[in-house]
């Protein structure tokens, strides 16, 4: 229970304190090395940071875990992101021979925004997302992680939580993170049926043959449908609404045959098919998945508040609220305020709420909580090296958080990955008989 | 890396194996002996061959059915292998198949040679050799293109029969054109997804745990990416290895103007030497000029002047529709004499450089008409100039009203201006000449001012006779010998006039 001298301070404060005891940094440095099969994998990695005042600083890089810890803690990045691994050290890149500095590889990403679902959601809009619309990222990330697994054959996906009204995949495959610009793109374009903009109202157009991959998208939409779109959505319960929809049909609809399957078709044309997709289906910006260069937000980043207005408002609200509804209530209403960006477990994608993920004040705040029973290892564990113990206090510190159930997830996604590495390396080892 | 020409062992009793597909991917280069003669016939046929296969794109929807036909005969005519076995009848006289395959083998290698050097060069030849091998393949039956794969080490496994079942109906869904009964009978092979994009893109495939389940018919795609990705890499291999071969004096030439040689006939035999009356010259000019002389024309006679460019570019083309040397000096001097210029320092000045043209000073060398691609390439025009191709040279703005001027219609501008865009000069050209006549289809590739008023006669039936050469005209002659002339002698004035281009050449 929060206690009552708690004051929620803004991002310079709380970041600091993030940076020092709760960023996962030893598992965030053996993600980015990938088990240093390739050398200087991770040093010449580029890195962004958005600072204070909207300061936006590029070629980032670092050559070790320790140098990224304490640049971090140094230049306290209020928004962090992932861009290429390059030829040579991004923060070099002015000393290069210009033309030789070149993106080499980066992992295949995907970036859902609530903001493109607009035209096919009544209950927010914009930056707003609420837990009936949230029902469209279930929905995306079921289609797209079934097609990156079974039709690509992708392995090791780790999807995030943006922070705010999305959700991003990392396809951090060997053979991903290698893939050229063109086959990107070309990826990104076998994922997409929403072709249109403003202009146009009909925007998936199904014509026969259906393909394997159409159907498989179709059959986790029709799941959700019913209760996403018809009930919670409520597109049938306006004049307005039902008018969207039958400005997909054609005019003289009524007189179409209605077949065995009850799906209403003419001429290879799929209508109610084409609605459900039109509706549900996950709307993806090829530009973000096409440029090995492009940088995405990193997991593990904040989502920093909009501005100073927005805190002063919150910080006067809070106060208001704690006193009235106690903690309980000052949790519902922050919602907008800095969530962490955190890895989904798939396997709780049912129950996944956005508005339970942690936000930095909250894991600050659950931080300053006394501990029972963790007193006397302090002594103890002091003696050791410093950057161990700094670490053990770290993974101490987290795992007394809301964090910590988020932190395992990435954990999980690590070991796949080094279990698969393990077993490539033993295969290679066969192949070349060394015993 | 080995070059053809060179001294190299002659490989004997394994030339039959070399050779025993009518298509290749030239992983290996040829190691025998040749002549200088059979080195230049190559690289002349060849070039022809691909630049008839850009034009014949540009004309035709690639592998429609008129494609195909006209590329078939243009292959038949220039020699090169079609899709015969090899040991096939043997035409009486003509070339074996053997021999075909040999040249197609050869002549790749020399282009690759002349197509190393720049970007735009390297750019050019893929995309017509690209075109040129889908053309090809496309054209085999099915187990050549089985016998192909093999032979090439396409490592592309074919899906058994037990999960073609499986899969049959997804297969049936995600190809178009494919039923129960195909999906049986016909090969597919898995090929790793980064192999086949464009299928992919377009969701025209079956794909999974990354592997793209192509049907036989479509593996044509993945093939030629295979072999662009190939030839791109060889060609940058062969422009590190480049300065051995430019350093062998009997190559140097013919190789470093290969990649703007005119191929064609070269206007300097004056068929209609004095068939012409200068009285006709603007009647003429309307009708059967080129764009380009059109233009030059009605500056002089505007201005009374022309520049040296000019005067070079006109005066040649004059040359070779047949005004004589008497003509030409009454020609230039009654139009210079309008304007700034007296008689006498007409004589002292220009009349010494239109003798030059016509070989009667300096050197003596009779020169030759501009090409197409001298026109176009060489010397552009500055302010006061007329010369150059009003397609490449003009502002399309401009080039518009002088069409409009010339009473071609709206929709044929709007064609001729898609293909000015599209850099296609001459085939833009050739649409005037089709507009200006009337007809819609030119009937030649046009590549010399000269054989556009040559054909431009021929089709007005005029007052000319002139002799229908037709095999010198882009056709390759049977006859070798005959075949080093013209191409001897371009390449040796083209050595000394283009001088300029060298220096286009070297730069990246």
């Amino acid at each position: 229970m929060p206690t009552s001298d708690y004051d929620p301070a803004c991002l310079p404060d709380l970041l600091p304190l993030y940076y020092r005891r709760l960023f996962p940094f030893s598992q965030y440095y053996r993600w980015l090395s990938y088990g240093g099969v390739s050398k200087n994998y991770f040093q010449n990695r580029e890195f962004s940071f958005t600072l204070k005042d909207d300061i936006y600083v590029r070629y980032q890089s670092f050559t070790t875990q320790n140098e990224l810890e304490k640049e971090m803690q140094k230049m306290v990045p209020y928004k962090i992101d992932i861009g290429a691994v390059y030829s040579h050290r991004p923060s070099q890149h002015n000393a290069v021979k210009s033309g030789t500095f070149q993106a080499l590889e980066k992992e295949l990403v995907f970036d859902i925004d609530m903001t493109d679902y607009d035209d096919v959601r009544r209950c927010c809009s914009a930056a707003d997302i609420c837990s009936k619309c949230w029902t469209l990222m279930t929905i995306a990330i079921r289609i797209l992680d079934r097609a990156l697994r079974e039709d690509f054959g992708f392995h090791h996906l780790l999807w995030v939580y943006s922070g705010r009204r999305g959700v991003h995949c990392w396809v951090c495959d060997d053979a991903a993170r290698k893939l050229s610009v063109a086959a990107r793109s070309a990826v990104a374009e076998y994922l997409s049926l929403i072709k249109g903009g403003e202009e146009t109202v009909r925007k998936v157009v199904l014509s026969d043959p259906i393909h394997p991959f159409i159907n498989h998208s179709l059959s986790v939409v029709e799941r959700y449908f019913c209760q996403y779109a018809i009930v919670e959505q409520d597109i049938l319960g306006s004049k307005e609404s039902v008018d969207k929809v039958l400005a997909l049909l054609p005019e003289d609809i009524l007189s179409f045959p209605v077949n065995a399957n009850y799906s209403i078709k003419k001429g290879g044309q799929y209508f109610d098919k084409e609605i459900m997709l039109q509706y549900c289906y996950p709307r993806l910006d090829v530009n973000v998945s096409k440029g090995v260069n492009h940088l995405l937000k990193s997991p593990f980043s904040i989502h920093p508040k909009t501005g100073e207005k927005e805190y002063y408002q919150s910080n006067l609200l809070y106060t208001l609220l704690f006193k009235r509804l106690g903690a309980v209530g000052c949790l519902f209403f922050f919602f907008s305020s800095s969530r962490i960006s955190v890895p989904i477990d798939l396997k709780e994608l049912n129950t996944f709420d956005p508005f339970e993920v942690p936000t930095i004040s909250l894991i600050c705040e659950e931080l300053e909580r006394p501990r029972a029973d963790e007193a006397e290892d302090d002594d103890v564990k002091d003696k050791e090296n410093e950057q161990e113990a700094g670490e053990r206090r770290r993974i101490r510190d987290y795992k007394r958080t809301s964090l910590a159930k988020y932190v395992k997830v990435f954990d999980r996604f690590l070991e796949a990955m080094a279990r698969s590495r393990k077993g490539e390396m033993l295969q290679k080892s066969d192949l070349q008989k060394d015993f | 890396m080995q070059f053809p020409g060179r001294r190299k062992k002659v490989i004997g009793s394994s030339q039959n194996d070399l050779y025993d597909h009518c298509l290749q991917f030239y992983g290996q280069p040829p190691l025998e002996n040749i002549s200088l003669t059979e080195f230049e016939t190559f690289a002349v046929e060849r070039l022809k061959l691909l630049k008839s296969v850009e034009n014949i794109g540009v004309s035709y929807v690639k592998n429609s059915e008129q494609y195909v036909k006209k590329l078939d005969a243009e292959f038949s005519s220039l020699n090169f292998p079609l899709r015969t076995e090899l040991g096939d009848r043997r035409v009486q006289g003509g070339t074996s198949e053997y021999e075909k395959r040999r040249k197609d083998h050869i002549s790749h290698f020399i282009l690759r040679l002349a197509y190393c050097q720049t970007e735009d060069l390297r750019r050019w030849f893929i995309q017509q050799e690209m075109d040129l091998f889908r053309y090809r393949f496309g054209e085999l039956t099915s187990k050549h293109k089985t016998d192909f794969l093999h032979k090439n080490n396409l490592k592309y496994e074919t899906v058994s029969a037990e999960e073609k079942k499986s899969l049959k109906d997804k297969l049936i869904t995600s190809s178009y054109g494919l039923s129960g009964i195909t999906v049986e009978e016909y090969d597919f092979y898995k090929v790793p997804f980064q192999d086949a994009l464009d299928l992919v893109r377009t969701r025209k495939v079956y794909l999974l745990a990354g592997n793209a389940y192509i049907p036989h018919h479509e593996i044509v795609t993945i093939v030629l990416n295979d072999f662009r990705t190939r030839l791109s890499k060889a060609l940058a291999m062969t422009a590190r290895s480049l300065p051995a071969v430019q350093s062998d004096e009997r190559l140097q030439p013919l190789l470093s103007h290969l990649s703007h040689a005119y191929v064609g006939q070269d206007y300097s035999i004056q068929k209609n030497m004095g068939k012409i009356s200068l009285e006709q010259i603007d009647a003429l000019s309307g009708k059967s000029f080129p764009l380009c002389m059109r233009h030059l024309h009605k500056a002089l006679r505007e201005n009374h002047h022309l520049r040296h460019g000019g005067r070079m570019q006109y005066g040649l083309f004059l040359k070779g529709i047949g005004l004589t040397l008497d003509q030409a000096l009454q020609f230039w001097r009654s139009e210079f004499v309008k304007g700034k210029v007296d008689a006498d320092k007409f004589d002292k000045a220009y009349a010494y450089s239109v003798r030059h043209m016509f070989g009667k000073e300096g050197k003596r060398t009779d020169y030759t008409p501009y090409s197409c691609m001298k026109v176009i390439l060489s010397n552009p025009p500055s302010q006061g100039d007329y010369h150059g191709c009003p397609f490449r040279h003009s502002d399309p703005e401009l080039l518009k009203q002088k069409l409009q001027n010339y009473k071609v219609s709206p929709s044929g501008i709007n064609q001729i201006l898609e293909l000015v865009k599209g850099m296609h000069y001459q085939l833009a050209c050739q649409k005037y000449f089709e507009l200006t006549h009337n007809v819609e289809d030119a009937g030649f590739s046009l590549n010399h001012p000269n054989q556009y008023f040559t054909e431009s006669q021929k089709l007005l039936g005029g007052g000319l006779e002139i002799k229908k050469e037709v095999d010198m005209s882009q056709r390759s002659q049977e006859n070798p010998a005959n075949m080093t002339r013209p191409s001897q002698a371009n390449s040796k004035q083209a050595h000394e006039e283009m001088g300029d281009l060298d220096s286009f050449f070297q730069d990246e």
